[in-house]
């Protein structure tokens, strides 16, 4: 029997006057991953931030695990233990990578900092060599590795990445990819993961959404959206990497 | 040699008070990029509360042992100036925050105008003072008929300034709160998401920088044993001066300007004119912002993103 964990519905968000997303529905179950593909501008970023309540949706519902949060604020929607990687990884540049993942488990239970330090470690053992070193000397790999890392940290009930893969060399994003079916298969952690790299986000996730222009138009099981013929044509084309 | 002696112990000493002010210009700014005004203000508003504190324990409760009544005094001071500053940042910053960006300045600006202007209606136009609390010195050496004393006020200063410091630095760099202050003043969105409360922050900076402004007002009150209602303004500009001229935003830059313009202040006055001292502290306000924008320990912001 399946759990819902995240459900959107009919969440319209604006910056100023103009309207990002029209009206988006979607849901994610808890032990999913579930992909939302689509250009850039589309509106990706914008809904993963409007879960977390900044932006805040207009008009609309998000419920996460039972509680409705649409008007919640921000280190509230947190401290119910949904974490987020955000675009462009928001390390803390100025803080080392253990003051990074300390600031990544304010909302989970002190006394198991410990434990959790060990398992992201293990997870990303490039981290572990730069743990006292400043989050803005590492490279772009190793920050999307803390960034998902510091997300990881609070204990997610679900996990929130937005584009993990962005700008990263492929042995790079194979390893993350790898380190998210790692995660979901052994400890039935629920993803939410936005990308732009379709192929390889499709083949790793259960479920998948596609947006555009602020609207969901496609959905389906990943295996179903790789085979669809517009996806092949619009997001597919030369794009295994 | 002897004088440049004497004024390095009394630069010091004032460069201590105006250090720990800096502290609270600086920090304000880095969490919220707002210069804070009314902070010298709130120092002297600290050294009043200091003053009543003062007298009523001396005079009402009777507490005779000099070094009690101070600490009480400093306790009494901090909390009450902690308090007074909370209630500003809610009732005239925040409000305020995500305005246009001159909007907190301009009511900073009025809250130094109201406090000392309450100051002066409730405690009265004049210098008010209080009975030497400290008296005695050592006298270090004397030469050509020149002793050079280091007092035991100013001792009890260089003490509490660096007890207070080193906690300071431990709150900042070692826990939760000081972590979350510097998350805050990295990235309000990313400290938000991973459940950092930024209002009640920004709120506990200006608790924390209320703190340290009590500490010195209290020190101040004791080394000079007088105060008025316009003392907020020229101390406070001389530790602005002190948080730019250590880079604004770093807190060691805040200490290490602080007895920078505290020794340029007493070595001028003992060299050149003492009527242009004030001059030759805000020349180097003038000098850093023109020459040295980012100041001694200001960032160069060259970190990848
Ligand atoms: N902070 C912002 N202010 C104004 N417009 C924005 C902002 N962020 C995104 N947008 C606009 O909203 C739309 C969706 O952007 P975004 O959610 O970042 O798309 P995606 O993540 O799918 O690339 C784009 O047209 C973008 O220009
Ligand atoms: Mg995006």
């Amino acid at each position: 029997m399946t759990t819902r964990l995240l459900t959107v519905r009919g969440v319209k968000t604006f910056y100023g006057r103009v309207m990002a997303l029209k009206g988006v529905d979607l849901e994610v179950n808890e032990g999913e991953i579930v992909t939302l593909i689509g250009a850039n501008g589309a509106g990706k970023s914008t809904l993963m931030m409007t879960v977390c309540g900044n932006p805040r949706a207009r008009e609309g519902t998000i419920e996460f695990a039972g509680h409705d949060i649409t008007r919640l604020p921000t280190h509230e929607i947190a401290r119910l233990k949904l974490a987020q990687a955000p675009e462009g990884r928001r390390i803390f540049s100025r803080m080392t990578v253990l003051e990074n993942l300390q600031m990544g488990s304010i909302t989970a239970e002190p006394s198991e900092f410990a434990r959790d330090l060990d398992r992201v470690l293990a997870l990303f053992p490039r981290l572990s060599q730069r743990i006292g070193q400043r989050g803005g000397t590492l490279s772009g790999g190793e920050q999307q590795m803390l960034a998902i890392a510091r997300a990881l940290m609070a204990q997610p009930r679900l996990l929130l990445l937005d584009e993990p893969s962005l700008g990263l060399a492929p042995l790079v994003v194979r390893q993350i990819f790898d380190a998210i079916k790692t995660l979901n298969a052994e400890s039935g952690l629920t993803v939410f993961l936005v990308e732009q790299n379709a192929y390889h986000a499709l083949k790793l996730a259960h479920r998948g959404y596609v947006m555009v222009n602020g609207r969901i138009t496609l959905s389906g099981t990943g295996r179903e959206l790789l085979e669809h013929s517009e996806i092949k044509s619009a997001y597919l084309e030369g794009g295994r990497h | 040699m002897e004088v440049f002696l004497q004024q390095l112990i009394n630069g010091i000493t004032l460069g201590s008070i105006y250090g720990l002010i800096a502290i609270g210009y600086t920090m304000v700014f880095g969490i919220i990029g707002m210069v804070n005004f009314a902070h010298g203000d709130v120092f002297m508003v600290s050294a009043f509360i200091a003053l009543v504190a003062f007298l009523l324990l001396t005079s009402f409760l009777g507490i005779s042992s000099i070094a009690l009544a101070l600490f009480l005094v400093l306790i009494v001071a901090m909390l009450f100036t902690s308090l007074v500053n909370w209630t500003i940042e809610r009732l005239a910053y925040r409000p305020l925050r995500g305005s246009f960006r001159l909007a907190p300045l301009i009511s900073a600006i009025g809250m130094s105008i109201f406090l000392s202007n309450f100051v002066q209606v409730t405690q009265g136009p004049r210098n008010k003072s209080i009975p030497p609390m400290v008296q005695g010195e050592f006298v270090l050496f004397t030469k050509n008929d020149y002793p050079v004393t280091l007092s035991f006020k100013q001792l009890i200063i260089w003490f509490v300034t660096a007890v207070l410091l080193a906690c300071f630095w431990y709150l900042v760099s070692k826990t939760r709160l000081g972590r979350a202050q510097r998350a805050c003043e990295q990235d309000q969105k990313m400290a938000a998401l991973v459940g950092v409360d930024v209002d009640r922050t920004i709120s506990m900076t200006f608790v924390i920088a209320a703190a340290l402004a009590a500490v010195a007002g209290t020190m101040y009150l004791m080394y000079y044993g007088v105060v008025s209602f316009a003392d907020g303004f020229v101390p406070g500009v001389k530790a602005f001066t002190a948080a730019v001229l250590g880079g604004i935003g770093s807190l060691p830059g805040a200490v290490v300007g602080g007895i920078l313009i505290g020794l340029i202040e007493t070595m001028w006055s003992a060299y050149f004119s003492i009527d242009y001292k004030d001059v030759a502290a805000f020349s180097v306000l003038a000098i850093t912002l023109i020459f040295l924008p980012q100041g001694l320990f200001g960032r160069p912001d060259v970190e990848k993103v």
